[in-house]
């Protein structure tokens, strides 16, 4: 006869010994010991991209290449926005979208364009959801904010794992397979800038961007934070961004802020700049101003 | 010490029910949770304007529920207090319980829990010195250890019958005690080291989440010794829950201060930064789901005050239960949902979503309490069997063979039997021996 005891202890025994090797399976599946992107040697980076590789060309499709360009030398990005040429058509947040492969449902985007009455910079009275026939519309102006890569960005000051970073050439980075999702940074972030994936995030096959970078488009999975990267897969290799080319208007100028002679340098040198708040002393790299 | 284990498990029919209601909830939640792991936390209300809930609102309270452990140590082991010195145990392990459920509400809280170890000291990476969050993680840890070591000595010493040795006992009572007000200091910076969230962003909240957490502490305290003097053998001596009673007052006091402190200095210059506090007290733009509410948690916490000024209600068993009640729940809503709405409400850019807790985030909420509070009922249903002396040392056990020499407490039962039993028949019981 079996004592309640020893009933107790051999299903114990039982049911570990049957969820055991799925709990072995489930931590050895591809890229759970994955390390933290700056702690990996170039063999270890080169194998994780090509997981990576496989797992998007699965996925999506056969022409998706993940890259893990680094910084440029003696580069430092940043993006001056002119408030007086912007008319809140949104195309700049479209053409986000569609390079930085984002969620569609549930939609997730980088950049949110606020319709602010005129005679007002408070963000409070500013609407994000505005449905119009025609912009802009009269009375009103539209401040786009994504993320203002700051200097002193307190999203990475308080990521209890370093999962996110400001690279060399000032664009705040996220590791999305070292982010745990605890949304300590979309608490931090004085502009909203972060999106976190609430759930797997859907994105089509055709309608995939194929060139990835690590730390820029390729696609985040449920439980990670995301934001704006100025674009680094295409910035790192010489060209715009994707919101500055599709602005229709050419409000938005991007460049070097090491160099002298750059676009954004010019701006700075002759029009009054603002920055969203200033008194949290963020020293955002993207600059507004009425031109 | 594995014939102990299942006397945790024996006991009368309020037990049985209380430990299969606990274990319902826990099967509940756990249901809930893989839905959370397999979806993701969509099911929960929570979006990007209002990115934490009542996970991290639960996960707050309760850290103050478990730095408020060192409200009975301190009586008791620097100012040698002996009628708290004698229930010091059971704060120990309502600490040990709380922090448990802290780490269980942050790890619920994880978009990617299988990530977890990414926050585990030395194998991930943690972000040293800047997060508060990983300093978070590190008391927390430590403090859990701390309040199963210490009652584990004690305990261990009784069941082998000799006295705890000071020379260990009181290094580890002073690491406690300082280690008590730093978990509830650094969650409090978790908080307010945010500028970007202006009404977290006061100095004053540091000294307000211990003056609360000294408040609640002591209120769930009192409730327990009251269960424990009830339906257990332990003696509860009164005394002991007038001393808490009276911190109790003086820490409400003193939360209900720095809260008026904060309204005035908000309200006064009326800032742009008073719109968070004002959605609270009056709602927003028609927003109104805290309003009433809040003025709820303020009307307990500040009636329980007036009360408790005087000394009739303050001494009085019976009433002080509806106090504590008011005050846990008064509190409960201030810290737990309240200071989050103040946060996120409006968002950093201005936008207005009230987050509404779902079915699914509440059931796995109510399973982590569920979870807390049956290891709490083990751990101490352990420690009142060991402090009556029905488990002894392995020696003493046998020496003393049953019936030889019959207990007079426990009706002459054999030793090692349980005996927390409905008042009703523990009476009975002893007027038979009479």
């Amino acid at each position: 006869m079996i004592t309640r005891r020893e009933f107790i202890e051999k299903s114990a025994l039982g049911a570990s010994l049957l969820t055991l090797p799925s709990l072995i399976s489930g931590c050895l599946s591809e890229g759970f010991f994955q390390n933290h992107l700056k702690k990996m040697s170039r063999e270890e980076l080169d194998r994780a991209i090509q997981r990576m590789e496989k797992k998007y060309r699965r996925a999506f499709s056969e022409q998706v290449e993940v890259r893990a360009t680094p910084a440029q030398e003696d580069v430092l990005f940043g993006m001056a926005l002119d408030l007086s040429k912007c008319i809140g058509c949104r195309r700049c947040a479209k053409s986000c979208v569609r390079e930085n492969n984002q969620s569609k449902d549930p939609q997730i985007e980088w950049i949110d364009v606020l319709e602010m009455k005129r005679g007002t910079l408070e963000l409070d009275r500013g609407d994000r959801y505005y449905q119009h026939e025609a912009v802009p519309v009269k009375g009103h102006f539209y401040l786009p904010i994504q993320c203002q890569q700051c200097q002193n960005p307190p999203c990475v000051k308080v990521c209890p794992v370093k999962a996110t970073w400001k690279e060399p050439d000032g664009v705040v980075v996220i590791d999305y397979d070292w982010c745990i999702g605890c949304r300590y940074c979309l608490a931090a972030c004085p502009y909203g800038a972060r999106k976190y994936n609430w759930t797997s995030p859907s994105l089509a096959a055709n309608e995939m961007n194929p060139k990835m970078h690590y730390l820029g488009n390729r696609p985040r999975d449920k439980g990670e934070v995301e934001k704006c990267t100025f674009c680094l897969q295409r910035t790192r290799e010489g060209r715009y961004p994707a919101c500055v080319e599709a602005c229709p208007t050419g409000a938005r100028k991007f460049g070097n802020l090491l160099d002298p002679e750059s676009v954004v340098r010019q701006i700075l040198a002759e029009k009054n700049v603002f920055v969203l708040k200033p008194e949290l002393n963020t020293q955002p790299r993207f600059y507004y101003y009425f031109g | 010490m594995a014939h102990i284990f299942p006397l945790l498990l024996k006991g009368g029919i309020g037990y049985y029910l209380w430990l299969s209601v606990l274990g319902i909830a826990i099967a509940a939640g756990t249901v809930a949770y893989i839905f959370q792991v397999r979806y993701g936390l969509i099911i929960t209300g929570m979006r990007d304007p209002f990115p934490w809930g009542i996970y991290i609102g639960n996960f707050t309270f309760l850290v103050g529920i478990a730095a408020a452990a060192i409200l009975v140590m301190i009586p008791s082991y620097l100012y040698h207090y002996q009628p708290l010195k004698e229930v010091c145990i059971i704060g120990e392990l309502l600490a040990a319980s709380s922090i448990i459920m802290c780490l269980l509400f942050i790890v619920l809280d994880l978009g990617r829990p299988d990530r977890f170890w990414h926050i585990i000291p030395l194998i991930g990476q943690l972000h040293f010195p800047q997060s508060m969050m990983a300093w978070d993680c590190l008391v927390l840890w430590g403090y859990l250890l701390l309040n199963l070591i210490i009652p584990w000595y004690i305990l261990t010493c009784k069941y082998q019958g000799r006295q705890p040795n000071s020379r260990i006992l009181m290094p580890l009572v002073y690491l406690s005690v300082g280690w008590a007000i730093s978990i509830h200091t650094v969650t409090a910076f978790i908080y307010s080291s945010l500028s970007a969230v202006p009404s977290w962003y006061q100095a004053v909240m540091t000294p307000r989440f211990l003056a609360s957490a000294f408040t609640t502490g002591p209120a769930i305290l009192i409730l327990i010794l009251q269960i424990i003097g009830r339906y257990t053998k332990w003696p509860v001596e009164k005394k002991a829950l007038f001393k808490l009673s009276e911190i109790m007052t003086i820490a409400l006091f003193f939360n209900l201060f720095m809260f008026g402190a904060e309204i005035f200095l908000e309200s006064y210059a009326k800032s742009s930064h008073f719109v968070h506090r004002q959605y609270l007290l009056f709602g927003l733009h028609g927003h109104t789901a805290c309003v009433i509410p809040t003025w709820i948690s303020i009307a307990l916490q500040v009636g329980c005050l007036t009360f408790l000024l005087f000394p009739g209600f303050r001494y009085n068993p019976d009433l002080l239960n509806l106090f504590c009640g008011g005050i846990f729940a008064g509190v409960w809503f201030d810290k737990g949902i309240g200071l989050i709405a103040a946060g996120f409400i409006p968002s950093s850019i201005g936008e207005i979503f009230e987050y509404h807790p779902t079915l699914p985030e509440i059931i796995i909420t109510l399973g982590i309490w569920a979870i807390g509070l049956f290891i709490f009922t083990l751990l101490a249903r352990l420690a009142i069997l060991i402090e009556a002396g029905d488990i002894r040392g392995v020696r003493q056990n046998q020496s003393e063979k049953p019936g030889q020499k019959p207990d007079v407490k426990s009706g002459g039962k054999s030793d090692g039997e349980p005996d927390v039993q409905p008042k009703a028949q523990e009476a009975l019981r002893s007027r038979k021996v009479k």
